[in-house]
């Protein structure tokens, strides 16, 4: 086997094993370095692995050269790639921002830092690319137990609680997905996902399989912070260091979404998650009520990184809705949401990285004045706030867009109006903070609050330049998130 | 024979399971809580065993004149999920202490009075 064809391990193992050296190295800058080539080099091959599969079709990699069901295999589909290369990218873009600008973690803890972002960003690509039910449980632990480190690294005592919080509700999510991989272990006899698929329309209509699906999804959904499973999202993101709640944000939900995704899909099916189970009236039951009592909170909220993390829960509540609309173009719009989303919301507290750092705070009136002493940094935010409401010429129009039309598809039409009113809170609350940027005197007109370093603004611009580029080119991501959606579907019809 | 022994073993992964929760969500001390979250875990540990039990089975190592044996895969896998269980509950144990240490305190009525937020509003994890 040529080293091209190993790659999909490569992806998973490098950070794994950087990981450790990045502790050796210590703390002297070395370990910071070690990590951002780690990320970047598997940024270069998510790109190849999706230009692999987008000429060839899926591929299949056996470890150690053992077929399934005996050995452990990674599937590589069009999904896959998809999401690989969005997770990759971003946090390429926002580990790029944090580097070389002051911590917030003492110089003492970098190289620890460094090192449970990459063991996070191991297990994220290992969910993604695995196709074997056991191990993505494993995986998902690997990235639970970094992240849980990584959010009680923050300043303030109270990202201990948040962490702790988050331990807590995570552990019982996996647990509960453990007990669903149990239950079908039982009935299908195999671990890996195909196989699984493709005994599993026989037995749909045992109560363990039922059973099964339904702890699946629980587990699933706490990890989503699907409403009303949300609770511990809003304390992790604002107390964990900005960096963090930054990279979270673009990437841990959003291999979530994949996991809904790849299980309601590719292993149960459409036709028993979403028509024979009443996921799809739940999803859009929950989707909803979670995109307006969470926009809501975000209206009310005065400390900026609550109020994108709020916001964080109402997005997820849109493409839980989408996936339960349990149409191709419902699914197509969820995947297109799930990237777009990625890309604003990474951007937008990627912005507030910054103002942490030089103004000290993340409540509303830090922003106060800001549009005149940062403004590359604040046009940046107010760019991607743009995005995140919805308006055209951006990328969070097309997938609202997307959502729109799908539903109008069904003619759902309490629907249509749910999203507008979730646009029009989008609306408040961006507003909310773009008024303090730009109508507000600054609140010590001499404090030296500078322009954030370049190193920051350009990963910072790049993903805001992308938001624009897809919101106006929407030839790539629609087209494959259509094939994506084909793809799932397909193996179902 | 074996129908209401085999049974046994899931209602007893049930009340773990359930008791495990219910400490969880009932308990305010947080290195309790996590007792709480290890019986949980351990049910599931349980039930993964009991699944592995073939009717008639033997012991999963080759032996002659045997032609029934039970399923040992649900036992390795377990083992992988004990490792992470395990580290799990260090990876709690180990926030508790930086909470007590900043805090002085486990309770969660302590926390909630020391963050200033109504003992309600964070409440149970």
């Amino acid at each position: 086997m040529t080293l091209a064809q190993q790659l999909p391990m490569i992806v998973v193992i490098l950070p794994l094993l950087a990981s450790p050296l990045c502790v050796i190295a210590g703390n002297g800058g070395r370990a910071k370095l070690l990590m951002l080539l780690v990320v970047w080099i598997c940024t270069a091959i998510s790109v190849q692995l999706l230009s692999q599969v987008v000429d060839s079709g899926p591929i299949d990699y056996q470890f150690g050269g053992w077929e399934p069901p005996w050995g452990i295999a990674y599937h590589l589909d069009l999904l896959s790639v998809f999401v690989l290369l969005l997770v990759c990218g971003i946090s390429a873009l926002v580990l790029s921002g944090g580097h070389k600008i002051p911590q917030e973690v003492t110089e003492d803890k970098v190289s620890y830092f460094c090192a449970l972002i990459l063991l996070a960003l191991s297990g994220f690509f290992g969910i993604i690319l695995t196709a074997d039910a056991f191990n993505l449980f494993v995986f998902l632990e690997i990235s639970s137990l970094a992240s849980y480190a990584l959010i009680s690294m923050g300043k303030d005592r109270r990202a201990l609680r948040a962490a702790f919080q988050y331990l807590i509700m995570g552990s019982i999510g996996a647990s509960f997905i453990l007990v669903g991989i149990g239950f079908l272990y039982m009935m299908t006899g195999t671990l890996n996902m195909q196989d699984m698929s493709e005994r599993l329309p026989a037995l749909t209509d045992t109560s363990t399989v039922r059973a099964g699906f339904a702890f699946f999804i629980v587990g699933i959904g706490l990890k989503l912070a699907l409403f009303p499973l949300h609770f511990w999202l809003p304390n992790a993101y604002t107390f964990a260091p900005a960096i963090i709640s930054a990279l979270l944000a673009g990437t841990a939900t959003k291999v979530a979404v994949y996991m809904l995704l790849r299980v309601t899909l590719g292993i149960f099916g459409i036709n028993f998650a979403l028509e024979q189970m009443p996921l799809d009236r739940l999803l859009l039951i929950l989707g909803g009520s979670g995109v307006l009592f969470a926009s809501m909170m975000a209206v009310m909220e005065d400390n900026v990184k609550r109020l994108l993390a709020y916001s964080s829960v109402a997005q997820l509540g849109y493409m839980a809705m989408a996936l339960g609309l349990a149409s191709a173009a419902g699914v197509t719009a969820a995947m297109l949401h799930l990237f777009n989303h990625a890309l604003m919301k990474s951007a937008l507290f990627l912005a507030i990285v910054p103002v942490v750092i030089h103004v000290g705070g993340f409540h509303l009136h830090h922003l106060r004045g800001l549009g005149r002493t940062m403004p590359w940094t604040m046009a940046a935010f107010s760019l991607a706030g743009l995005s995140l409401i919805g308006v055209p010429l951006t990328a969070g129009f097309v997938s609202k867009w997307y959502l729109l039309s799908s539903a109008l598809e069904q003619h759902l039409w309490a629907l249509v109006v749910l999203i507008l009113i979730g646009s029009l809170m989008a609306l408040i609350y961006m507003w909310k903070m773009l008024e303090e940027i730009y109508f507000k005197q600054p609140e010590n007109p001499n404090a030296a609050a500078a322009e954030a370093p370049i190193q920051l603004l350009i990963p910072l611009w790049i993903l805001v330049a992308a938001n624009i580029y897809f919101g106006i080119d929407t030839d790539l991501t629609v087209g494959l998130a259509e094939q994506a959606t084909q793809a799932l579907l397909g193996a179902h019809p | 024979m074996s129908e209401t022994l085999g049974l046994f073993n899931y209602w007893m992964v049930v009340v773990l399971m359930m008791s495990g929760l219910y400490v969880v969500i009932a308990q305010h001390n947080l290195v309790k809580k996590l007792v709480g979250l290890s019986l949980f875990q351990t049910s599931i540990f349980v039930f993964y065993i009991s699944m592995g039990k073939v009717d008639d089975g033997f012991v999963p190592i080759v032996t002659e004149g045997v032609s029934q044996y039970s399923n040992p895969l649900p036992h390795v896998l377990i083992l992988t999920a004990i490792v992470v269980g395990v580290a799990t509950l260090s990876v709690g144990l180990a926030l508790a202490v930086r909470i007590r240490e900043s805090y002085g305190s486990v309770e969660e009525r302590d926390l909630d009075t020391a963050d200033g937020v109504e003992p309600t509003e964070v409440g149970d994890a």
